[in-house]
C-alpha cells in the first residue's frame, strides 16, 4: 500500500507531467479555455492512461522489443477511440468543445512516455498507481491554467452550467485575450516562472 | 479556386498550427537556433502532412465511409502515419543521401507530432474534398515552417539577451509564442 501511494504521489508534484516534465503542452494550452474543458480532458487522459498502462503492463513479457512502440500506439489508439465514442454519446457538448484535441490524446507524449518508461517495466499495481498519479498531476496543472484563463478571460466562473461567481470590474469588461490562444502562452509562461521562483520546480 | 486559396491562407496564417491551434509545439520549443535545421524540419513536416492527408483521404472515403466503419478512423490514421514515415525515410535513404542527411534525424520524430494527425482529423471533420485537403495540408505545413523559421531567428537573439533567471528557457519561449500569436491576429481580416 505504501509503495502504491509512493508511485502515485511521484506523478503529482515531483514529476508533474506539464510543469516539470514539460510533456503534452498541446492539450494543456488548447483546451484550458474553461474549467469544464479541463475536467473533461483530464477524464479522457485518466481513462486512456489507466487502460494503456494496465494492458501494457499485462503484456509486457510477450511483446518483442522491436515492435513495442507500434503495439503501444495501437493499444493507446483503441482506448482513445473508446473514450471518443463515449463522450460523443453521453456528453455531446463537451465532445464539441474539445474538438480534435480529444482524438489527439493518441499522440500525447505523456501516455506513450508512461507506457514506455514505466508500464513496460513494472507490475500491474504499480502501473495503476502511476497512471492515477500522473493523471492527477495533469488534472491539477490543467485546473490551475484554466482557472486563471476562465476567470480573467470571461470575468466569471461557472462549473457545468452552474454559475459560481462574477468578478466586480472584470465581469463587465473581461480581458478576452486570456481565452484566446495568446492568453494560454501568457498564463503558462507566468505560471512556470512563478513555480520556479517558489522553488517547486528546478531552474535550468 | 478562391475557395482553395481561402483554405490555404486560413490554415497557414489565421489559424496557424503552432500559435493558434497549439499543434506541434515540441519542435517549436525544441528547435535549435540554426535556420537550416528549422527549414529542414519544416520541409519534412510539410511533406509528411501532404502525403498523409492524400492517403488518409482515400482510405477515409473509399474504405471507412463505404463500409460504415468511420469509428475506426483514429486507429487507422495513426497506423497510416507511422508506416508512411517509415516508408518515406527508407525511400529518401535509398534515393537521395544528401536529403536524408539533412532530414534524417527529424523524420522519426514526426510520427508523434500532433500536427500530422491534426491535419488528417481536420480534413475528416471539415469533409474536405481531395483537392481541398491537399491545399489544407500545404497551408498547415507551410504555416508551421514559417513559425519555426521566425522562432529560430528569435532564439538567436534570446540567447544573448539578459533574461531574468526564472524566465530562462521555456517561459521566455512561451512569451515569444504569445507575441507571435498576437501578431498573427493581424491576419484575421484576410479570410
Amino acid at each position: 500500500m505504501r509503495k502504491f501511494l509512493k508511485h502515485m504521489s511521484t506523478g503529482i508534484i515531483i514529476s508533474n507531467p506539464i510543469f516539470v516534465l514539460a510533456l503534452g503542452f498541446c492539450p494543456a494550452l488548447a483546451v484550458s479555455t474553461s474549467v469544464d474543458n479541463a475536467i473533461g480532458m483530464s477524464v479522457g487522459v485518466l481513462f486512456v492512461l489507466l487502460g494503456s498502462n494496465i494492458i501494457v503492463s499485462v503484456i509486457r513479457r510477450w511483446v518483442p522489443n522491436m515492435v513495442r512502440i507500434p503495439v503501444f500506439i495501437v493499444i493507446i489508439a483503441t482506448f482513445v477511440t473508446v473514450i471518443n465514442l463515449v463522450f460523443h454519446a453521453y456528453v455531446p457538448s463537451l465532445y464539441e468543445s474539445l474538438g480534435i484535441y480529444l482524438p489527439l490524446i493518441v499522440v500525447n507524449c505523456i501516455i506513450l512516455g508512461r507506457a514506455e518508461a514505466f508500464a513496460s517495466k513494472n507490475p500491474i499495481t504499480d502501473s495503476i498507481a502511476d497512471a492515477i498519479g500522473v493523471s492527477i498531476g495533469f488534472f491539477l496543472a490543467l485546473l490551475i491554467i484554466s482557472f486563471f484563463r476562465e476567470l480573467l478571460g470571461t470575468g466569471s466562473l461557472s462549473l457545468f452550467g452552474t454559475h459560481l461567481f462574477t468578478l466586480p470590474v472584470l465581469g463587465e469588461n473581461p480581458m478576452t485575450v486570456f481565452i484566446l490562444p495568446p492568453g494560454a502562452f501568457l498564463v503558462m509562461a507566468l505560471l512556470l516562472a512563478l513555480l520556479r521562483k517558489m522553488g517547486v520546480i528546478k531552474h535550468e | 479556386m478562391s475557395n482553395l486559396i481561402m483554405i490555404f491562407l486560413s490554415l497557414a496564417l489565421v489559424n496557424n498550427f503552432i500559435v493558434s491551434k497549439f499543434l506541434g509545439l515540441c519542435p517549436f520549443f525544441g528547435v535549435s537556433k540554426k535556420l537550416s535545421s528549422a527549414f529542414s524540419m519544416g520541409i519534412a513536416v510539410t511533406l509528411v502532412m501532404l502525403i498523409a492527408s492524400m492517403v488518409t483521404w482515400v482510405i477515409n472515403n473509399y474504405i471507412l465511409i463505404r463500409y460504415g466503419v468511420e469509428y475506426m478512423n483514429i486507429i487507422m490514421y495513426i497506423l497510416v502515419i507511422a508506416s508512411l514515415v517509415q516508408m518515406i525515410e527508407l525511400f529518401i535513404k535509398r534515393t537521395n543521401l544528401t536529403l536524408y542527411n539533412a532530414l534524417g534525424i527529424y523524420l522519426p520524430l514526426i510520427t508523434t507530432n500532433c500536427a500530422v494527425l491534426g491535419i488528417t482529423l481536420i480534413n475528416a471533420s471539415e469533409k474536405y474534398s481531395f483537392i481541398e485537403s491537399i491545399f489544407a495540408s500545404l497551408g498547415g505545413g507551410l504555416g508551421f515552417m514559417l513559425i519555426l523559421i521566425i522562432m529560430s531567428g528569435i532564439r538567436e537573439k534570446l540567447d544573448i539577451a539578459d533574461t531574468p533567471r526564472v524566465m530562462k528557457g521555456l517561459p521566455i519561449a512561451m512569451l515569444v509564442g504569445m507575441m507571435l500569436g498576437l501578431t498573427f491576429f493581424g491576419f484575421g481580416g484576410i479570410v
